[in-house]
C-alpha cells in the first residue's frame, strides 16, 4: 500500500513550506515516526516524522522547493501491508507488523511541530516500556527497531539525540551537526567530533577503543586538555576574549564606538548624585513580586518602579526630556524611555515609547517583553527608536557608582545602582539599617545646568522614597 | 597528597589507624577510645593492641554488647568535653546506635543553639570481599549520608587515613569514620611521621586523566587505578577520583574533572538506589549538564538485602577490576 505524504502545515499562518532537506532518499527504508525530511517555513524549521513505516518510492518536491501545505511530496510504501506495490527496493529483514494504522494528520493543524514532539516522546516511552534500550541512553547495543539493515542506528535518531555537550559545542563553534560523521558508538556524534570539525583537536581524542592514539599523541591530547590553547581554526571572540586576541569589530561594536565617541565629543557632561532610601519600596516590591509573577508572566523588578518615578519627574522638568540643536532647545512632545540592556558582547537600548501612558505594572509587563525582545535577538527598529531619556539599571551587575554616557539627541540619562543596606541616621537622630540606593545622572550641560538638574534629582528620590505598601498602585 | 611532609613512613591501613590513635592518646588527655574488645583483646584486626597497658583501662574502655550505649555513652563524654573514639566492631553492627548518632550526636550543636558540640568519632571497619557474610559485609554510609550534621569519612590510602583520622579526632562536631577492611592489611603507602591533619571534604585526584572521570571510594578506588592503569596501556586516559569524604562533599574537584572529561563513571560498593551515586549523579546534572557527553553511568551493589557467604554470591556483589575497566572503555568508545 503507498501512501502520499503531504507538505505539513507549520504553524496557524503558514500556507506554504519548503524542502530544506531530505533526510532518505528513494529506496531507503523509514520507520513510523521517523523524521524523513526537513522543512523550512518563514517561522520555524522542523524535522517532519513518517506517517507510516516503509521505503521511500518517490520524492516528488526537490529539495529547496517551496509548495503549498497539503501539497504531495514523496511517497511512502508501507512494508507489510498485503497490498504492496511491487518494489525493487530490498526489503529490511525485521519488517514492521502490517496492522499499522494509517497516519491519521494531527486534529490540530495548527500545532503539528509540537504533535511532532509528542509522537517522539510516545515512541520513546513506547520503547521503554517495551524494555528495548533507547539509543543514547545505553550503551548495550541496539537490537530495537531502530537499526537499519547494517545494524546500525539510523543517522536521525543519533542526530536528534545529541548530548548535552555536543548541543553546546556545536552552538558555540557553529558547527552543522548534519556535516558531522559520528565516530562514537553506532555513529553517535561525540563531544570530540564537533572540536575536531571546529578544527580543534579536544581531550578526549579517542573515537572508540578501537582506535588507539600513538603515546606522544596521547601526551599531546593530555597536555591540551590540560590549558586548551585557541583552536587553531577558532577565531578570538568577544565573549570568549583571551590575553593577545585581536577580536574583529562587529557591526554592533563598530556602532557604539560611533556613538560613544559622538556623544561624549559633542555633549558636555555634567554628573551628579543622589542617595535613596528604597527601604519600604523594597517592602512594596517582596511583597507584590510573586502573586505580579503569577498573574502577569513577568517579574516584578525595581525598574517598573523607577521607570514610573523618571516619568514623573521628566513631566514636572520638562527640560530633562528635551534635546540640544543649534536652533534651540527642543523640548520632546513625548517621553519615552529608553533601557539599556546588557547582551552577550554588546549593548542595546530598546525603548518604551510614551512611557508616561503606562503604569508601573504596565511598564513591567513592557521592560520585560522588551528585554526578552533584546536577550533573544528579536529587537524591531521600532522598538529602538524614538527614546527622549535613557535609564540603565548598573546596579543589576553590582555597582554602586557610575558615570554613564548620555544616549545622543537626549538631555541626560540616569542609572540605578546595587540596592545595599546601610546604617543611616534618619531624621529624628535615630541610626537606622536602611536599604539604600545610589542615582546617578549624567547631563547634557548645553541644555540644562546643575540646578535643574539637582532639582530633578530630588524631585526623583522623593518619588521614590514615597513609595510604599498602600501608598503605591501598581 | 595534601601536604608533603618530610619524614614517611611506609605502613597498610591498620598501622596507620593504630598510629594515629596512638598519637592522639600521647598528645590529648581527654581522647579516649571505647567498644567491644579494644581493651584487653586489642580490637579484633589488633589495631588497639597494647593500649589498654600504655594508658590503663580509664581511657582504653571495654564495653559490653551493646551498641547504643557505646555511642551514647560517648556522646555524654563529648558533650562534657572528652574527646571520645567510639568503635563500632563492625558496621553490620551499628544499627542499634542509631538514634544515638542521628538522633543525638548530629544534632547537638543545632539543638543546643550552639552551647554544646558533641565532638565524637565513630571508627567502624565496613564492606565486603572478605567472605564475611551477611553480618561482616555491609556498607553503610548511604544510610547515614542523609543526614545533617553529621560527617562521614571513607579514605583508604595511609597517608589519607592519618590525615583524615587526626583531622576527625580534632572536629568539634560528630564524624562517622569508614575503614574498608578488604584494604586494611592489602593497601600499604607513604605516611607521614609526625602530626598530621588533612582537610575534611576534600576529594583527591589519584590519577589525572582526559577521556573518563571515575569517582569512588574505599576498596573500588583501588580498583579503579588499577582498571585505570590496564587502560592507559590502550591509550585511554581516566581520571580517577577518591572521594576520600563522603559528607561534605567535595563538589568542586567532581565538577571541574567532569567539565574537562564530560564522561563520568561512580563506582561504589553501597548498593545503587538511593546511594551516594545517586547524589553525585544528581550534583552533576544540575550544575554541568551542558558538559556531558554521555549518560553518567553507576556501577554499584546490587540491590539484594546482603551479600552472600557463598563465593559466587560474593563474587556476584563485588564489582571486579575487569567489569571496571569493560565499562570505562564502553563509556570512552561512546
Amino acid at each position: 500500500m503507498a501512501t502520499t505524504i503531504t507538505m505539513p502545515q507549520l504553524g496557524e499562518t503558514v500556507t506554504e513550506g519548503t524542502v530544506a532537506q531530505w533526510l532518505k532518499k528513494v529506496g531507503d527504508s523509514v520507520e513510523k515516526y521517523e523524521s524523513f525530511v526537513e522543512v523550512s517555513t518563514d517561522k520555524v524549521n522542523a524535522e517532519v516524522p513518517a506517517p507510516v513505516s516503509g521505503i521511500i518510492r518517490e520524492l516528488i518536491v526537490k529539495e529547496g522547493e517551496t509548495v503549498p501545505t497539503g501539497a504531495p511530496i514523496a511517497i511512502i510504501d508501507e512494508v507489510g501491508a498485503a497490498t504492496a506495490a511491487p518494489q525493487s527496493a530490498p526489503r529490511p529483514a525485521t519488517v514492521q507488523p502490517a496492522e499499522v494504522p494509517p497516519f491519521q494528520p494531527p486534529p490540530r493543524a495548527s500545532q503539528p511541530a509540537l504533535d511532532a514532539r509528542e509522537v517522539l516522546l510516545r515512541r520513546e516511552a513506547d520503547r521503554q516500556g517495551a524494555d528495548e534500550p533507547v539509543p543514547g541512553h545505553s550503551f548495550a547495543p541496539s537490537n530495537g527497531s531502530s537499526r537499519n539493515g547494517n545494524g546500525h542506528l539510523n543517522a536521525p535518531d543519533i542526530l536528534r539525540r545529541v548530548s548535552p555537550a555536543v548541543r553546546r559545542l556545536a552552538r558555540e563553534h557553529s558547527v552543522d551537526l548534519t556535516g558531522i560523521r559520528g565516530t562514537g558508538t553506532s555513529g553517535r556524534i561525540t563531544a570530540n567530533d564537533i572540536l575536531a570539525a571546529a578544527g580543534r583537536e579536544g581531550p578526549a581524542a579517542v573515537a572508540a577503543a578501537t582506535i588507539m592514539l600513538e603515546p606522544a599523541a596521547q601526551a599531546k591530547a593530555a597536555a591540551a586538555a590540560a590549558s586548551p590553547p585557541r583552536p587553531p581554526g577558532a577565531k578570538p571572540s568577544y565573549a570568549a576574549a583571551a590575553p593577545g586576541d585581536l577580536i574583529p569589530l562587529t557591526q554592533a561594536r563598530k556602532i557604539i564606538a560611533q556613538r560613544m565617541l559622538e556623544s561624549k565629543r559633542t555633549a558636555p557632561h555634567a554628573w551628579t548624585m543622589v542617595e535613596v532610601d528604597v527601604t519600604k519600596l523594597w517592602a512594596l516590591r517582596s511583597a507584590e513580586k510573586e502573586k505580579f509573577q503569577r498573574e502577569k508572566g513577568y517579574s516584578l523588578t525595581l525598574l517598573p518602579f523607577f521607570v514610573y518615578a523618571v516619568v514623573q519627574s521628566l513631566r514636572a522638568f520638562p527640560l530633562m526630556n528635551a534635546r540640544f540643536t543649534d536652533e534651540g532647545i527642543a523640548v520632546n512632545k513625548e517621553i519615552s524611555i529608553g533601557l539599556a540592556v546588557a547582551l552577550e558582547s554588546n549593548l542595546i537600548v530598546p525603548v518604551i515609547r510614551n512611557a508616561d501612558e503606562y503604569s508601573i505594572g504596565g511598564l513591567a509587563v513592557a521592560a520585560g517583553k522588551l528585554i526578552e525582545k533584546a536577550r533573544s535577538g528579536k529587537l524591531g527598529a521600532d522598538d529602538l527608536s524614538g527614546g527622549t531619556f535613557t535609564v540603565n539599571n548598573t546596579g543589576a551587575n553590582g555597582s554602586i557608582l557610575s558615570a554613564p554616557i548620555i544616549n545622543g539627541g537626549q538631555a541626560g540619562i540616569v542609572t540605578m545602582e546595587a540596592v545595599v543596606k546601610r546604617p543611616i541616621v534618619t531624621a529624628d537622630d535615630a541610626i537606622a539599617v536602611r536599604s539604600m540606593m545610589n542615582v546617578c545622572l549624567s547631563l547634557d550641560h548645553r541644555v540644562v545646568d546643575g540646578a535643574i538638574a539637582s532639582g530633578f534629582l530630588v524631585d526623583l528620590k522623593k518619588r521614590l522614597e514615597a513609595m510604599a505598601r498602600g501608598a503605591t498602585v501598581l | 597528597m595534601a601536604v608533603a611532609s618530610p619524614a614517611t613512613t611506609t605502613m597498610n591501613n591498620v598501622e596507620a589507624v593504630r598510629q594515629t590513635l596512638h598519637q592522639a592518646l600521647a598528645s590529648d588527655p581527654n581522647v579516649v577510645i571505647l567498644g567491644e574488645d579494644v581493651g584487653a583483646r586489642g580490637n579484633v584486626f589488633l589495631i588497639t593492641k597494647g593500649f589498654i597497658e600504655e594508658f590503663g583501662a580509664e581511657r582504653i574502655i571495654d564495653t559490653p554488647l551493646a551498641e547504643a550505649s557505646i555511642v551514647g555513652v560517648a556522646v555524654g563524654m563529648a558533650m562534657e568535653g572528652l574527646r571520645p573514639i567510639a568503635e563500632i566492631q563492625f558496621a553490620d553492627f551499628i544499627y542499634p546506635a542509631f538514634n544515638q548518632i542521628v538522633g543525638e550526636a548530629a544534632k547537638t550543636r543545632y539543638r543546643s543553639a550552639g552551647d554544646y558540640t558533641c565532638p565524637l568519632v565513630i571508627r567502624t571497619p565496613y564492606g565486603g570481599g572478605v567472605r564475611g557474610a551477611l553480618s561482616h559485609s555491609v556498607s553503610i554510609e548511604a544510610l547515614f549520608y542523609h543526614v545533617p550534621g553529621l560527617k562521614i569519612l571513607a579514605p583508604s590510602f595511609p597517608a589519607d587515613i592519618k590525615g583524615l583520622l587526626t583531622a576527625a579526632i580534632e572536629d568539634p562536631d560528630p564524624v562517622l569514620f569508614l575503614e574498608h577492611k578488604k584494604t586494611y592489611r592489602l593497601v600499604k603507602g607513604p605516611v607521614p611521621t609526625g602530626h598530621f591533619s588533612i582537610p575534611i571534604g576534600k576529594a583527591d585526584v589519584k590519577r589525572e586523566g582526559t577521556h573518563l572521570s571515575v569517582v569512588s571510594y574505599g576498596l573500588y578506588v583501588h580498583q579503579a587505578l588499577e582498571a585505570a592503569e590496564k587502560l592507559a596501556a590502550e591509550g585511554l586516559s581516566v581520571e580517577v577520583i577518591d572521594l576520600r569524604s563522603i559528607r561534605p562533599m567535595d563538589r568542586t574537584t567532581i565538577l571541574a574533572s567532569v567539565k574537562k572529561t564530560r564522561k563520568l563513571l561512580i563506582i561504589h560498593e553501597d548498593n545503587k538506589f538511593g546511594g551516594i551515586g545517586a547524589e553525585i549523579s544528581a550534583m552533576v546534572v544540575e550544575d554541568a549538564f551542558f558538559d556531558l557527553d554521555a549518560p553518567i553511568k553507576r556501577l554499584c551493589g546490587p540491590d539484594v538485602p546482603a551479600m552472600g557467604y557463598a563465593l559466587p554470591l560474593e563474587e556476584e556483589f563485588m564489582i571486579s577490576t575487569t567489569r571496571m575497566a569493560d565499562t570505562m572503555r564502553e563509556m570512552i568508545a561512546f
